[in-house]
């Protein structure tokens, strides 16, 4: 089961993700990033830290939202990508395409500085 | 803990009146990357049509994840073979459509994505198979090795549980083999994928395998590490992974009869 948080304050939003992001589930994170970038949300934080499970379908979904939050040249960071989520980062070589942030505070620093 | 992922047991399996495999017995676990050893003809390609379901046995059954899939019709089975890949030897890709539509298929026939989610998905497993910007091209513009890893990554389009690979290195030069070598062990890793793998490549045996699994003559001879089997006195086990030719023995009588039609 899986469960999307969005918490918008300003020109941020951290999106909270828990559980298995998968073929079935993915399009649930794929609709509240969709959501952001419509309005098109400067700053959009992903915190994977209860991400149990990602599968392909998932990193594309990240891979869409980079793409339409550059589009109008926002960021998207991530944070706490790890174990299984971080391997299948580095094996489709996106560990090198996202900015990753170890913790939240860390990646809202991050936009503020670039902001 | 090991899950079993798939449980094989007292597998029998005719082609007319010919016992092609005897008394099979076999399990893999989750995670695990078995390989199936065995000279041409020995049943390896049979063994794996059967745990893939395409082929019935006589005799025993096959579990998935549980599921006895030798008792299941074709709309029961559907559920657990959309968790399986399977890299055929041919490649069996569909000659009418770009690699790129190949790859995308299993996503367009099995789940509800987007076409822009299934647009990246597709070109993320063209890039680790090592055939980005080929997304366009025909299977009939392909290389034989080129087309081998399009297969391939149509198998791992829906990321499976469990991926079966009939002989993935065959006819790949020693780059692109090891290559797929390397994918196979990272896909284990990011993936927990369980893999099962009929080759003849003794490197990919020597790289990849957690065990072996022995087959001869419709039989399993022998089962375990890499280890364990070249430490097994068996002279068959030791002609394997020795690479010795069979001895040239020749009964006069009969080879002449043979040359001479007799």
């Amino acid at each position: 089961m899986l469960k999307v948080d969005v918490n918008k304050q300003d020109d941020i939003a951290i999106i909270t993700v828990e559980g298995d992001i998968d073929l079935y589930s993915s399009p649930q994170v794929r609709k509240e990033i969709i959501k952001l970038t419509n309005d098109e949300t400067k700053g959009i934080i992903v915190n994977l830290a209860g991400v149990t499970y990602m599968d392909s379908s998932g990193v594309a979904t990240l891979v869409e939202g980079l793409q339409l939050v550059n589009d109008y040249k926002g960021k998207l960071f991530m944070c706490h990508v790890q174990g299984v989520v971080h391997d299948v980062f580095e094996l489709s070589r996106l560990d090198k395409v996202f900015s990753i942030f170890p913790k939240e505070a860390d990646a809202v620093k991050a936009y503020h500085e670039a902001n | 803990m090991n899950s079993i992922m798939i449980e094989i047991k007292d597998l029998v399996t005719y082609y007319g009146t010919r016992k092609i495999l005897d008394g099979i017995n076999l399990t893999v676990n989750r995670g695990e990357t078995l390989i199936i050893l065995g000279r041409s003809g020995c049943g390896k390609s049979t063994l794996l049509r059967h745990i893939i379901g395409l082929s019935k046995p006589s005799e025993g059954h096959i579990l998935i994840k549980g599921h006895d899939i030798t008792r299941m019709d074709e709309d029961e089975r559907l559920p657990i073979v959309k968790k399986i890949g399977m890299l055929f030897q041919s490649g069996a890709l569909f000659n009418s459509m770009t690699v790129g539509e190949n790859v995308a298929l299993p996503l367009r026939e099995h789940t509800q994505l987007e076409q822009s989610t299934i647009g990246i998905m597709t070109r993320m497993k063209l890039d680790q198979v090592g055939l980005a910007g080929f997304e366009n091209f025909m299977p009939a513009q392909l290389s034989g090795g080129m087309k081998k890893r399009a297969a391939l990554a149509r198998a791992i389009a829906m990321d499976p549980d469990i991926l079966f690979c009939d002989e993935p290195s065959a006819g790949l030069d020693p780059i692109v083999a090891v290559g797929i070598d390397h994918l196979i062990l990272k896909l284990k890793k990011a993936f927990k994928m369980t893999i099962v793998i009929v080759t003849h490549e003794m490197a990919s045996v020597f790289m990849i395998a957690d065990r072996v699994a022995l087959l001869d003559k419709g039989r399993i001879l022998a089962l375990g590490t890499v280890q364990e089997l070249q430490a097994m006195d068996n002279p068959k086990i030791q002609q394997f992974f020795n690479r010795e030719p069979d001895p040239e023995e020749v009964d006069r009588n009969e080879y002449l009869s043979s040359l001479v039609g007799g």
